[in-house]
């Protein structure tokens, strides 16, 4: 090895750093763009894919049987419903096992935060990055259900936005989940007893009035429910005032879950 | 960049690079770090010696931050830990005894972003990578993704990412375990070389032969706190003295010759299957046979942390 090739005085000088900075970001996040370089096929391939079954099973199957669910095409209420269901498992499922597996078993978290950078810039560039991704793969469903009839509107462009919101919660929750589960195994039990669960009572594939009335209130609180009317009210042409309010939800859901995934994975970082 | 632009808070001189005062770090009952002061002075290679469980690397990971003192005051390059801790980061490379490279991307890729961690100009960036992936020998290798390298060549790597900013100051944390001794040498002299070019280096290590060819001062640890300070020569003489007697032979020859030494209050250790007797230099007509050698950092640092192994 050449020694020469180190000199004493250093080229980024000693600049003052501040908190949440961009360029700690961008730098944590230009890891997770190498990754996806190489990755991208097999996403996007997915993440195709799963709307178009989705939308084959439950649209052309139930499209048969019904032309309209809830005063809507089933048609647009099956490719809203699948944005929502696209943007939960694009978000909740990589904040769950890449922060596990780069915190656990790769211990890249631990070479980042020897470098410049603090857990609250660490989570938030990699929950930054996983929502930035699922608003994108949101719209996924609806270009498949455009080429299934579903008639394109303007207010798709804001399905990308939502997405990203709703992603962001998600993805931050997932966050949450990787900190507090000792094992990777008990992802499974978050699986079944709340994603799944999750996006049954949303309003996805059948609207929430058709369930008993205790449901109801849980889809209330449920951040998904509120996405799949923000989008589907977004994508028809009808938005309206309580559309004001389902943003509200999912924009509290994010900032609470943003704080606790940074809360709750630094108290496991740190030492 | 100027000198004097580069160590604003150090215009007096005396500034240590690295200063710990009474810290202590607890995990539960176990105290891993129990009233620890140190000080390094700039621009040293400065050998924290210890065995296994000594607390060295809880000691390094406070360094850092990413384990938090329950007592005591740390500063690193005049930074308050842990508050400003982010800000001494980032003028300090940090060489961890993990392996913690990220094995799904190349060489260049991780220098890349570790550039960018570090917040090399982006015109500078090129460079940076460029200059480490020199330093670390792997000009050959930049495109390799990390999973095909060899245990010396992740090191290496391991080496050049923590020097990829040309930081005043590197943690090497237990720098050379596990490595061949080829890849050992190389490493030598690429600390020797920091060292050389003004940088400060704070290396843990519980290899003795390391301590003794690159460090200019040596700290002893033990059980979570510092027991000696000082070159490695002023250590030996210190702790052993100039010569050791070592008497070879029979387990009763040597039980026999245990005997007198204890009789006489010598200062002895077991040295493989010898009797290693300190300081001969002051032995009387009374010692034993056997073959005297100089004392070395080995004999001190025995003398320092107990024979038994915990």
């Amino acid at each position: 090895m050449s020694a020469d090739a180190q000199a004493a005085v250093p080229v980024g000088g000693a600049r003052r750093v501040g908190r949440l900075e961009p360029a700690a970001l961008a730098g944590v996040m230009s890891r997770d763009v190498v990754i996806f370089k190489r990755y991208w096929k097999a996403t996007t391939f997915s993440s195709v894919v799963q709307p178009t079954i989705y939308l084959l099973a439950f649209g052309l199957g139930f499209g048969t049987l019904l032309k309209q669910i809830d005063h809507v095409k089933t048609i647009e209420y099956i490719a809203t419903g699948t944005v929502a269901t696209a943007v939960l498992f694009s978000s909740a499922f990589p904040g769950m096992f890449n922060t596990f597996i780069r915190w656990q078993f790769q211990r890249t978290y631990d070479a980042m935060l020897a470098a410049p950078v603090d857990v609250e810039e660490l989570i938030t560039a990699e929950v930054l990055w996983i929502s930035l991704r699922a608003g994108v793969y949101g719209l996924a469903p609806l270009i498949v259900g455009i080429a299934f009839g579903l008639e394109p509107d303007p207010g798709m462009l804001l399905v990308p936005f939502i997405g990203f919101l709703t992603g962001f919660g998600f993805a931050a929750f997932g966050v949450v989940i990787a900190a507090v589960a000792r094992t990777i195994d008990n992802f499974n039990y978050v699986t079944s007893a709340v994603l799944t669960p999750m996006f049954l009572v949303a309003g996805t594939f059948f609207p929430i009035s058709t369930l008993p009335a205790g449901f109801r209130d849980i889809a209330k609180v449920n951040p998904l429910y509120h996405c799949v009317q923000l989008v589907r009210d977004a994508s028809l042409g009808v938005l309206g005032t309580a559309d004001l309010g389902h943003a509200a939800v999912l924009l509290v859901f994010a900032i609470a879950m943003w704080r606790i995934a940074i809360w709750q994975l630094g108290k496991r970082l740190i030492d | 960049m100027e000198a004097e632009d580069r160590y604003p808070a150090s215009a007096g001189g005396a500034q240590p690079a690295i200063s710990l005062r009474g810290v202590v770090k607890r995990y539960g009952p176990i105290v891993a770090v129990n009233g620890l002061d140190l000080e390094v002075p700039p621009g040293v290679c400065f050998g924290l010696l210890g065995p296994n469980g000594a607390g060295k690397s809880t000691t390094m990971r406070m360094l850092t931050a990413q384990a938090l003192a329950d007592e005591g005051a740390i500063t690193v390059l005049g930074y308050a830990l842990p508050r400003e801790s982010k800000q001494s980061r980032l003028e300090m490379g940090v060489v961890p005894q993990l392996d913690n490279l990220d094995v799904e991307l190349t060489c260049r890729q991780i220098l890349m972003v570790f550039a960018r961690l570090y917040r090399v100009p982006r015109a500078e960036r090129t460079l940076a990578v460029e200059r480490a992936l020199t330093l670390a020998n792997l000009l050959g290798r930049a495109d390799t993704i990390v999973r095909e390298l060899s245990g010396g060549m992740r090191r290496r790597l391991l080496v050049g990412r923590g020097l990829i900013h040309q930081p005043r100051l590197v943690l090497l944390d237990e720098p050379t375990v596990g490595l061949d001794p080829q890849v050992r040498q190389e490493l030598w002299s690429l600390i020797d070389g920091l060292r050389a070019s003004g940088v400060t280096v704070l290396m843990s290590t519980h290899y003795i032969e390391e301590a003794e060819r690159l460090a200019d001062v040596v700290a002893v640890m033990s059980q979570g706190k510092i027991v000696a300070q000082g070159t490695p020569a002023d250590l030996v003489l210190a702790h052993a003295g100039e010569q050791v007697l070592e008497v070879y032979g029979p387990p009763a020859q040597l039980a026999e010759a245990s005997e007198i030494v204890a009789r006489n209050g010598w200062q002895s250790r077991r040295s493989g299957p010898a009797l290693a007797i300190m300081r001969a230099e002051t032995l009387d007509g009374d010692a034993p046979q056997g073959v005297r050698r100089p004392a070395n950092l080995e004999d001190a640092f025995v003398a320092l942390t107990g024979e038994e192994i915990e």
